[in-house]
């Protein structure tokens, strides 16, 4: 055989993150001159999978050949060096340097050495920009001044600062408008016709048919099918391939007797908005009802439920509790209210992971047990093993410190917070990231008991199936619009997965 | 269909790479005489003419203006150092206690025997020595710089106190006492004023002309994307730290020009008035910022508003209220520049 090795392959890449096996065995192969598409839900590994390419994270197993020679990617220069360039989604810009400072960051063009030739990064900044059909951009101009779209074009500058063989571009069409994506296309065709490789990730399967060479779908850390026809496969198969599980999730029984049906909604969202973020969403939440909202990341998911907690200050609608209105932009209206929000960010945002579990449950019911400023230690460690002990939490003691719990518990300790509070409406930002496998059902159970006591819950999740197994109703979000809506058990995943990523029906 | 030049690319303007050059550069970040320069500038012209007025026989007279001139050259220096290592995110508490322990190893009899050579040389090499300190246990023993400047605040003073067991060292050396007789000149300007102008000069090319000046404004913006970049973030704190300890020792050398004498009370504070200055003068505290000319002017503001206090026989008291006013004001003009105002 004649034929040239492939530009690049990996194969049986390995990475563990405390406590998650992000990569699991992928196989990847990439050849000169084609656009290769990487599939796969959220968190099946795509990231990572990037970031060993790029240098970035060091992988614990598998082998890497770049043009037959086996290679280590062991830091962002070694990548580089070898003319991998990587465009990523979360923007890797330097708001405070200029376009042309952050293109050649790095790899400034300089004299003796050190002394930066601005001039010179400018004129071959102006350059690559006009290359990409953006000469309006000027060399000058901070970063923190553009546009997110024109960000996104100073990022592929930078990737074509380098003498690039391959480029790996992660959702870069998430930021553009058509007629940008159209120019990005024009772009990626130019690169791969001079034999550059793109790797491209999109969930976007109509872009994929139209520019990409060949598909690897990655599930769970693992490249399920490599080297697939990226225009013939048909979309069930890679769906398919996609969403098949070896985890089967065990999901509480819906409520023989509609407890909801008939009630009064408690929550009312009307044409709520964000600019840039979501589009007017309506929504009505009954008292012992589970509705979700199935989405990718970057659909507006998690903006919608801050935006109802009044952590996010909307451009337009309202949200109503038992009829009342709530002061727009305010997380005390909204908690005074009832409304109760377990974030996405468990550690960052909901705990304070140095306290106890009773001072973690108590926070938000303090002046409960509070005479004149001081707390009474007894009546809030009291309250809060009741708490505690309704929603099964392990170990059965308020004093254990917060962090010495799994995450399922440390959930728990969240949800117990708003118990105790008594609250009517509960928002839950991803319930079961970070919780293992065992210990999700068992979540499930304990949200599926406070709606049936009458809680309402608006329900979060990158997890198709966790949305379909304990909503009763879900709206399937699709780029800031709501594209659907249905009782849980008119869907399935496959369905789902066809909306969000072409955001039409299939019949 | 698939139109790749839409209307806003016809409409654009040309790019004429060659003359666009000399247009773009006075729009780069270091030249720019922004709002805030330019009002810090405003707010040194008002305190002159505040001096001329409340003091016009005193405050206007040659004799005074060099003397406002020198007492900003030593906190100016350290100053400069100080704005590096904060547009990089970090901090250095110690700069006060590293301009003292320096100011004193370089005074001990041993050490004076050596002449103007061996002085310098090792107020130089303490502070650069303490720099290198901060900067490893920052950079590889990943320490958080508050932290770790803290401690090298603590111990720099208690080595200083060790040194000179709390007497004056005077200096004997008179190549060293002739720098900062009264009458010493060189270009017509004194000697102190001369070196803060060069490491002032020399700081703005750093920061805005070269590779270094560059990865410490990325690693202050975002150290992840720096690291992302293919910049070496931990060497580069290093070096920050090292730059920061450098400055100290020149300012030690000028204090004890200035002084004539080590003490191991030198350098109080200079840990804040540093911060303050570059604070005002526009760096950000985060990182990601920073501006030597605005450091610079920051610190003629705090000397020249303590020298009309001191020419009107305020007390001390007084001016400090003054000076955490506008470090106040001066924050709050800059949050809403950054921020259009809804901050």
């Amino acid at each position: 055989m004649a034929s040239p090795p492939p530009l690049l392959t990996m194969s049986g890449i390995t990475k563990s993150f405390p406590g998650v096996r992000a990569l699991d065995g992928v196989d990847l192969e990439v050849q000169a001159g084609e656009v290769h598409c990487l599939l796969g839900q959220n968190g099946a590994g795509k990231s990572t999978l990037i970031k060993v390419l790029a240098g970035a994270h060091q992988p614990d197993g598998g082998e890497i050949t770049w043009r037959g020679e086996p290679v280590s990617l062991g830091s962002p220069i070694a990548a580089m060096r070898l003319g991998i360039a990587t465009i990523y989604q979360e923007l890797d810009l330097i708001e405070g340097l200029s376009v042309a400072e952050n293109v050649f960051l790095g790899h400034e063009p300089t004299s003796a050495g050190f002394v930066v030739r601005g001039s010179a990064a400018r004129t071959a900044t102006a350059e690559l920009l006009k290359r990409l059909g953006h000469s309006e951009i000027d060399p000058a101009r901070l970063v923190g001044d553009l546009s997110a779209a024109q960000q996104q074009i100073v990022s592929m500058a930078r990737a074509l600062s380098h003498e690039v063989r391959l480029i790996v571009m992660d959702e870069p069409s998430a930021a553009l408008d058509p007629e940008e994506v159209d120019n990005l296309f024009r772009i990626v065709g130019d690169l791969t016709a001079d034999g550059v490789a793109v790797i491209y990730i999109s969930h976007r399967l109509e872009e994929i048919r139209r520019i990409g060479d060949r598909v690897t779908v990655l599930k769970e850390g693992r490249s399920v099918a490599g080297g697939l026809p990226a225009k013939s496969t048909p979309t069930h198969e890679v769906v398919a391939l996609m969403t098949g599980r070896n985890v089967e999730y065990v999901f509480p029984e819906r409520p023989k007797v509609e407890f909801a049906a008939g009630r009064e909604p408690v929550l009312k969202v009307e044409g709520l908005t964000r600019r840039g973020e979501f589009a007017p969403v309506d929504l009505e939440l009954r008292p012992g009802e589970i509705v979700g909202l199935a989405g990718l990341v970057g659909s507006g998911r998690s903006e919608i439920l801050e935006t109802i907690y009044g952590a996010r200050k909307p451009d337009g609608g309202r949200v109503l509790v038992d009829g009342t209105p709530l002061r727009p932009g305010s997380v005390r209206a909204a908690v005074r209210a009832g409304i109760g929000l377990a974030p996405e960010e468990r550690k960052a945002q909901g705990l304070l992971m140095l306290e106890s579990v009773s001072s973690n449950v108590s926070v938000s019911t303090l002046s409960r047990f509070a005479r004149a400023g001081w707390i009474d230690r007894r009546a809030e460690r009291a309250a809060a093993h009741q708490a505690v002990r309704e929603l099964s939490l392990r170990p059965d003691n308020p004093d254990a410190a917060i962090r010495t719990l799994s995450g399922g518990n440390q959930q728990k300790a969240v949800l117990a917070r708003w118990l105790l509070r008594g609250c009517k409406v509960l928002l839950l930002d991803e319930p079961t990231r970070g919780v293992d496998i065992g210990a999700r059902a068992e979540l499930y159970a304990v949200i599926r008991r406070l709606a049936d006591e009458g809680l309402a819950v608006l329900l979060v999740s990158s997890e198709v199936p966790e949305v379909l197994g304990l909503a009763d109703r879900v709206l399937v979000l699709r780029e800031g619009s709501v594209v659907h809506t249905a009782d849980a058990r008119e869907l399935d995943e496959h369905r789902v997965l066809d909306l969000v990523m072409e955001g039409s029906p299939t019949p | 269909m698939t139109q790749p030049a839409t209307a806003a690319q016809k409409e654009a303007p040309t790019p004429a790479a060659k003359s666009a050059g000399d247009k773009e550069s006075s729009r780069r970040p270091g030249l720019r005489w922004d709002i805030r320069t330019l009002s810090l500038l405003g707010v040194l012209a008002v305190l002159v003419a505040v001096g001329g007025i409340t003091a016009p026989d005193e405050f206007l007279a040659t004799n005074n203006l060099q003397l406002v001139l020198t007492q900003a050259s030593v906190i100016g220096v350290v100053t400069v150092g100080m704005t590096f290592v904060i547009t990089s995110g970090g901090i250095d508490l110690s700069v006060g206690a590293i301009v003292a322990l320096a100011s004193v190893w370089a005074t001990t009899v041993a050490t004076q025997e050596f002449g103007f050579a061996g002085i310098l040389f090792t107020a130089v090499i303490v502070g650069v020595g303490c720099g290198l300190v901060n900067g490893v246990l920052i950079a590889y023993g990943r320490m958080v710089p508050f932290i770790a400047t803290l401690a090298m605040l603590a111990s720099a003073r208690g080595l200083a106190l060790q040194i000179t067991d709390g007497s004056t060292q005077i200096v004997t050396v008179e190549s060293v006492l002739d720098l900062g007789a009264r009458d010493a000149y060189i270009l017509g300007i004194p000697p102190l004023v001369l070196i803060f102008a060069a490491v002032t000069v020399i700081g703005w090319l750093l920061l805005n002309r070269t590779t270094f000046g560059r990865r410490t404004v990325a690693v202050g913006g975002n150290a992840e994307a720096a690291r992302l970049a293919g910049i070496d973030v931990r060497r580069q704190r290093l070096y920050l730290y090292l730059l920061s300890g450098l400055c100290c020792g020149i300012a030690a050398f000028m204090l004890i020009v200035l002084a004539g004498s080590g003490q191991n009370t030198n350098g109080n504070l200079y840990e804040l008035d540093a911060i303050a200055a570059a604070i005002i003068g526009g760096t950000l505290l985060s990182g990601g910022r920073g501006t030597v000319v605005g450091s610079v002017l920051g610190v003629l503001v705090f000397t020249t508003i303590t020298n009309i206090f001191a020419l009107n026989n305020l007390e001390t008291a007084v001016q400090q209220i003054a000076k955490g006013a506008i470090i106040v004001a001066a924050v709050l003009v800059q949050r809403r520049s950054l921020h259009g105002g809804d901050a």
